[in-house]
């Protein structure tokens, strides 16, 4: 069982902000879905490799030349900004005076 | 007119004799959709304008005499995780209630290629996270046999629009089931492709080594003439594959080997759907195919491994809404307020849930026994498949364990929703794929019958539909 402060631990990494009542319903849920995983240590993988692919392909490239978005479809991407300030995202400072 | 009963081919022999306009078409489509919307709700959108202007364009060239193409006014929905340009695409989330697409997904640049006329699009579960469409946040979808039974997910609205004849064809995208399992629950075809076929640029994230966009139609042969037009490699996504489709199929019903996996058939999977799909596999039998029983001994670990692979990716792909660059933002103090406070307010439930779960499985201390042990699972599903396959063409089996239900009977418990997954994730896993064709009915319930085929033989699934379609 999933304590609530390892509930509230992984909301913070998460980033998602969790009310009083929502961590209790979240422990019970994450509790129970956790156990369930615990059938994979039944799971004998010592001798595989772990697959990501059912077709595997070589490392696919490009040249390494610069290719630019088009101009419509940046302005396009800019208008979905919540704040903008000189042609620029705005954001909330990263380092404060505290 | 009604463009509930045609299939591609009538549509295009009825534009090629002039017996309608593409336009004609167009408008039956938005009549069609106008009638049954109040009782469905299986469209979040619809894009008149766009639909219009692509009937218009088909109706030119055919005044000119030029010819038709693969999806010349053929009417299609598509699935809101997929971007249209100038549309609203919200993955049925409040955070991106508001988001237009800046650009259009690689499958709709070819879909618009190839002439098609885009209706609109349509409700599926928040993020692809569910198997039901009662996780959007803009209300579930209904069955179209039965109103008050959800339409399966979280393709949901994608599977009901073509079930109950608004559209012709529709795009869905699958991750563990999300397109088969509401094929199945509204009795039409859907499609899951061998990973890497469709290209995935433009398509909202769930889990990136899972998710394949795929078609939904009534019939095998209008999904693969929307398979044909969607597949290809994609210079923007590496995972697509450098494969042209061949057409092969497999000939005669006799020449058919089809193994039938006795983990497919244990306890939890319902009588009727049992009966159902068993009858349909005898039916094969009957038309001269061969029925082996196959084994996949590491069936009992996919769901789990599909979860945890599942959760961990979304907690990745889904870190990306934050209030920063697009969609719900609120206002705060500081930054990591404005993360906070804008997941919180704009995430789900489910999704929450899903995220905190990946979150845990891949913090210090939990990789190796989470994601990797799934990843490793993976390799021995695959092998499980591959000695399959040596015996047999295609498997075959249910999509679902259960019929359609009532709303609300699985939502109290997380975890007796994902157990619904169990016959479909393994393929995601193994990056095979599935189709759901209609194999019958347990009362008025639509039942899918799953099959699976090696890499990038589809060919293979539409040939054993077609054939299914002539032994019914």
């Amino acid at each position: 069982m999933i304590s609530p402060e390892h509930v509230e631990h992984i909301a913070t990494l998460a980033r998602i902000k969790l009310r009083e009542h929502e961590i209790e319903k979240y422990q019970k849920d994450l509790s129970e879905i956790l156990e369930y995983f615990e059938v994979l240590k039944e799971a004998d993988t010592s001798s595989v490799f772990p697959m990501t692919h059912s077709v595997l392909q070589e490392s696919v490239s490009r040249e390494d030349e610069q290719r630019s978005e088009r101009p419509e479809v940046i302005e396009r991407m800019f208008a979905l900004a919540p704040a903008l300030k000189d042609g620029f995202l705005k954001v909330k400072a990263i380092f404060s005076a505290r | 007119m009604s463009i509930k009963e045609l299939s591609i081919k009538d549509i295009h022999k009825g534009l090629q004799e002039k017996q309608f306009s593409a336009t004609d078409i167009a408008h039956a489509a938005f009549e069609e959709i106008e009638k049954q919307e109040s009782s469905l709700h299986a469209f979040l959108g619809l894009t008149k304008e766009l639909a219009l202007q692509q009937a218009k364009e088909t109706d030119k060239r055919i005044a000119k005499g030029e010819p038709l193409l693969a999806l010349s006014g053929i009417p299609c929905s598509i699935k809101d995780a997929i971007l249209v340009k100038g549309e609203k695409c919200t993955a049925a989330s409040r955070m991106l209630e508001n988001y237009i697409a800046p650009y259009d997904a690689t499958v709709i640049q070819k879909i618009k290629e190839a002439g098609g006329m885009i209706v609109g699009k349509t409700n599926m579960d928040e993020f692809g996270m569910g198997a039901s469409t009662e996780n959007s946040a803009f209300g579930p979808t209904r069955n179209p046999h039965d109103v008050e039974r959800v339409a399966g997910g979280s393709s949901g609205g994608s599977a009901a629009s073509v079930a109950s004849g608004e559209c012709t064809v529709s795009l869905g995208e699958d991750t563990g089931g999300s397109i088969r399992q509401p094929a199945s629950f509204c009795g039409v075809v859907g499609l899951k492709p061998t990973y890497g076929r469709v290209s995935r640029r433009g398509v909202i994230a769930l889990a990136s080594s899972l998710d394949q966009v795929g078609p939904f139609g009534k019939t095998a042969e209008d999904a693969e003439i929307l398979f044909q037009a969607i597949q290809g490699k994609d210079a923007l996504d590496a995972t697509s594959l450098e494969a042209p489709y061949e057409k092969s199929g497999f000939g005669e019903a006799k020449t058919l080997r089809i193994g039938v996996p006795k983990e497919y058939f244990a306890k939890g999977l319902d009588k009727e759907v049992e009966k159902t799909v068993r009858d349909a596999i005898g039916k094969f039998e009957g038309a001269g195919a061969k029925i082996v029983e196959s084994e996949l001994p590491h069936t009992k670990y996919a769901l789990a491994a599909y979860y945890v692979i599942n959760t961990t990716e979304a907690s990745a792909n889904l870190a990306r809404y934050d209030g920063i660059r697009y969609g719900l933002s609120k206002d705060a103090e500081n930054i990591l307020e404005v993360y906070f406070n804008s997941r919180g307010a704009g995430l789900g439930n489910e999704v929450k849930r899903r995220i905190m779960l990946g979150t845990y499985a891949l913090s210090a201390g939990y990789y190796e026994a989470y994601y990797l042990k799934a990843q490793q699972v993976r390799t021995l599903l695959k092998q499980d498949f591959d000695t399959a396959f040596q015996q047999v063409d295609v498997i075959m089996g249910p999509v679902s364990p259960i019929l359609p239900f009532p709303f609300g009977e699985k939502t109290v418990n997380p975890l007796a929703m994902y157990l619904g997954d169990v016959y479909t994730v393994p393929v995601n896993l193994v990056g095979l794929p599935g189709i759901s064709l209609p194999a019958g009915k347990a009362g008025n319930l639509p039942v899918g019958l799953q099959v699976i085929a090696p890499a990038l033989r589809e060919d293979l699934l539409f040939s054993t539909g077609k054939l299914w379609e002539s032994i019914q």
